[in-house]
């Protein structure tokens, strides 16, 4: 047989030649220098004992073992303290650019980890399955521009959470290096096909080539990032963001935070792993001038319940606390303290739906339309960002 | 009581013997089967049911018509898993009450140490099950199941539950729907995993009755809250046996009072309110949609899915016939349908060791794998199970899927890199797939001796459509056998 005939077999009919240079790079409306960096506390973090309710006799009663005695806690206001473990996150709270958003949650919560991050990743109901995240849809609706490398930018945990579903651009990598090299290898072929399986292979490719052809990383950082993949991870948004290829969102995990055992050890690490993480971050992105375009929010699939259990430790719970923390953020105390002695069935009552803080950052953070993005309207949190 | 669970309308009876009377007359639908299949309609039959498939065996496939090729798939399909399991305790210990208080702190984390050991070497006995299963199929509907009556070991915690439910699975996979579903109900896993330990009289957990109707059997729309209120005080006291860890029905926490669920009244229990669920239409039409995107394509096509959703109620519910039914169709060969389905993980892994004869490494290397690209056997994410389909692939799991058959490419020419440990350490790792190599040369023999017929051949066999990377006709084994693997083409079945 001749090679041309064998190609035409193989090539087949099926897949034309795209079109070439074809780009819809519309001026966007949003501001898209403007970054949100997500950071999951995977496990479901025991905000009880990270923002402390010192004052509260019921704090100390619920954890007898636990609990995190006055003269240690970072005493932020009368009533509400930090962990010691978050010290290095102090002078960002003395300069405003730290607030605590207490209570967040949902009705009828999940205390499953699989099915509650789920309902936090995707932003649906309780009772609701939605395939793609909260913020694959926002970016489906408005997305970031077209010469970014990516929309989104997963460091470590491959899982996409809110960036998972069909219309977003979203890499995930552990290593930024590697991730260079290995894309390499990858080099889509121009070509169209009406098979919707394909296309889409297709276009992860093409994802993946163009995150790795647009992707430049800035200096490795100077600042004191922990050891470790959370660290790691970090430093790697800090080269990418300092690289200036452009992508709006990232993700980045720390893991371990299922802590129904042993608690106090584990946990102190945790958090001095996250608020060291955090002071090297803003340290970097001040020297680079980026931090006043930057928003960090932590999340987490549930927070734990209020009352110690008989291993040191404590269980899956609901309503929690969350950081967020950026250049434009304005400092302070936000959302509903816990209220110990209201609790259902042992656990906090949510005081802030967690819809409210995405709807926050869609719509106030980056001027896009969030009730279109969540499926309904939800009241954002007053006086958030700056 | 409650009529049978399916009664088939009465003029199914009466079509039926016509469908033979037009078979003994040799008339259309019966000599338009009786042709044989050909190579391509071969191929899609075993590539889907069966992970992969080497040349005589679609030669020998090609031979038959699609009804003796699909009776010889069934005939051979087992009930039973050909190897024996790891070993594996007991019941838990953390599922009796107190069960952990007598331990030290040491004792606990050694128990809990060896269900982690316990749960990875069960993950990988299935893997190792399926990679040398002489009975494929009943691996793939075995999976399918899993991924329908999902439970969790996360959540489960004890392996030998989650092993004795894969038992019961796959000894139902091709057997009988209804029954599975009464068995499944009564499955202590399943029990662990919906919750439905935790469901008493006067206190009633709603997990297991809002899923068996959600999920299992009707599918959303099809039921109003009250019946899922009422279903769910049905299966009070449905738990399980703290010593043997088996099903036990606990009267004294069981609602003895009426119940009406989907507007059948009495004193229902869960097998009444199974065998309501069971009567419904939806119900066949639901699973037949269900196995439509596993075997035939994205889209099910409504008209065939009714066809066939009445075959399956007029069989009672027996899957033999329905899958004979579904394997024959039009639309599973119809040419628009090929490489419209992505391979899961485990068709992927399976799938390219089991079509090159690659003995693996190390099962558990495998599992782990699979877990990483996301499928995480016998932890699936969520009561609904792993959504399949394009969800598999996004940019992490396309460059661990690479990277894995790269591996396994760069392992022909690799005798210096093998003898270096750390580089070996690495092929055992994550992506290290198999102990023996790829020797495309030899494999490249069960082809013609021409060489562009032989690439052309292979290309067939590999990939379910033409490939999308341009091949030279003449190309030598190693590079053919490259640039097929790691085509996009390669993703999909």
């Amino acid at each position: 047989m001749q090679r041309r005939e064998f190609l035409k077999l193989l090539g087949g009919t099926a897949f034309l030649p795209l079109v070439p240079g074809v780009s819809w790079a519309a001026l966007p409306a949003t501001d898209w220098q403007r970054l949100l960096i997500l950071i999951e506390l995977k496990g479901g973090n025991d905000g009880l004992n990270t923002v402390i309710p010192y004052s509260d006799p019921a704090y100390a009663r619920l954890r007898p073992r636990l609990v995190i005695p006055r003269d240690q806690v970072l005493a932020l206001t009368e009533n509400t303290g930090l962990h010691p473990a978050l010290t290095p996150l102090l002078p960002l709270w003395r300069n405003g650019e730290l607030a605590l958003l207490q209570g967040l949650g949902y009705p009828e919560p999940n205390l499953s980890h699989f099915r509650s991050i789920e309902i936090w990743d995707t932003a649906s109901d309780s009772q609701e399955y939605l395939e793609a995240g909260w913020l694959a849809r926002a970016f489906h609706n408005a997305p970031p521009p077209a010469s970014f490398a990516a929309d989104a930018v997963v460091v470590g945990d491959p899982g996409l959470g809110p960036f998972s579903g069909s219309g977003v651009r979203a890499i995930a990598l552990t290593d930024s290096e590697r991730f260079l090299r290995q894309a390499g290898s990858i080099t889509p072929p121009e070509i169209r096909t009406d098979n919707p399986a394909l296309q889409h292979i297709l276009k992860v490719e093409n994802d993946i080539a163009q995150a790795a052809s647009h992707l430049a990383l800035g200096d490795m950082p100077a600042a004191d990032f922990p050891r470790g993949q959370f660290g790691d991870g970090l430093k790697t948004v800090a080269r990418i963001i300092g690289g200036g290829s452009g992508a709006a969102a990232f993700k980045v995990s720390l893991s371990g935070f299922d802590t129904h055992s042993n608690q106090p050890g584990t946990h102190a690490r945790l958090l001095g792993e996250l608020a060291q993480g955090l002071a090297a971050l803003r340290a970097t992105l001040n020297d680079t001038g980026r931090w006043r375009d930057t928003l960090v929010m932590t999340y987490a699939e549930f927070g734990r319940r209020a009352q110690e259990n008989a291993s040191q430790g404590t269980d899956h719970g609901t309503a929690n606390t969350h950081f967020v923390l950026g250049g434009r953020v304005k400092g302070g105390l936000f959302g509903k303290p816990p209220q110990l002695d209201r609790l259902e069935n042992g656990n906090l009552v949510y005081g802030v739906d967690f819809r409210s803080l995405y709807a926050t950052v869609l719509q106030d953070w980056w001027g896009l339309d969030a009730a279109n993005a969540l499926g309904r309207r939800f009241e954002r949190i007053p006086g958030l960002l700056a | 009581m409650l009529p049978p669970f399916d009664m088939p309308p009465l003029w199914q009876g009466v079509l039926l013997p016509g469908v033979l009377l037009l078979s003994l007359l040799g008339l259309a639908p019966v000599t338009a089967l009786a042709a044989p299949m050909g190579e391509d309609e071969a191929r899609t039959l075993l590539f889907r049911t069966s992970f992969a498939a080497n040349e005589t065996q679609v030669q020998e496939y090609a031979r038959l018509d699609r009804q003796h090729a699909v009776d010889r798939l069934l005939a051979g399909s087992q009930q039973a898993a050909a190897s024996s399991p790891p070993e594996l305790s007991g019941v838990d210990r953390r599922l009796i009450p107190g069960g952990m208080r007598q331990l030290s702190e040491d004792e606990k984390k050694a128990l809990l140490q060896q269900s982690r050991e316990q749960g990875i070497a069960l993950r990988a006995w299935w893997i190792g099950e399926m990679l040398t299963t002489p009975s494929p199929f009943t691996d793939k509907m075995t999976l399918f199941w899993h991924n329908h009556f999902t439970s969790g070991i996360q959540k489960v915690k004890s392996p030998q539950l989650m092993y004795r439910q894969n038992v019961l699975l796959r000894r139902y996979a091709l057997g009988n729907f209804g029954e599975m579903l009464h068995a499944v109900a009564h499955d202590p896993a399943m029990i662990l995993y919906l919750d439905n330990v935790s469901n008493r009289k006067g206190k009633p957990n709603e997990n297991f009755a809002r899923e068996v109707m959600e999920l299992f059997t009707l599918g959303e729309g099809h039921y109003g809250e009250q019946d899922i209120r009422d279903a769910a005080r049905a299966f009070t006291g449905w738990g399980i046996d703290r010593e043997n860890g088996g099903f036990r029905l606990y009267r004294v926490v069981h609602d003895d009072g009426l119940k009406t669920v989907l507007g059948k009244s009495g004193n229902l229990d869960g097998d009444d309110v199974l065998d309501i669920l069971l009567s419904r239409p939806e119900t066949a039409e639901f699973i037949v949609q269900k196995l439509w995107r596993e075997f035939v394509s994205p889209e099910p096509d409504e008209r065939e899915v009714h066809r066939l959703a009445q075959v399956f109620r007029s069989e009672h519910y027996e899957l033999r016939p329905l899958m004979r039914a579904l394997l024959t169709s039009d639309a599973f060969y119809a040419p628009q349908n090929r490489a419209t389905l992505t391979k899961s993980p485990v068709d992927l892994i399976v799938g390219t060791l089991r079509q090159f004869n690659l003995a693996p490494a190390e099962n558990r290397t495998l599992a782990f794998a699979s877990q990483q690209m996301g499928q995480d056997v016998f932890n699936p994410p969520n009561v609904k199970g792993w959504p399949g389909g394009e969800v598999w692939i996004n940019s992490a799991t396309l460059l661990l899927r690479k990277q894995a058959l790269e591996r396994l490419l760069r392992s022909i020419h690799s005798d210096d890199r093998m003898s270096d440990p750390g580089m070996r350490m690495q092929q055992a790792s994550v992506q290290g797939m198999s102990e023996n190599r790829l020797d495309p040369q030899r494999w490249m023999e069960q082809f013609s001796r021409d060489v562009s017929q032989r690439n052309l051949q292979a290309a067939h066999l590999l990939l379910a459509a033409t490939p999308i990377t341009q091949i030279p006709a003449d190309a030598p084994p190693a590079a053919l056998l490259r640039s097929l693997l790691l085509d996009p083409v390669y993703q999909l079945k």
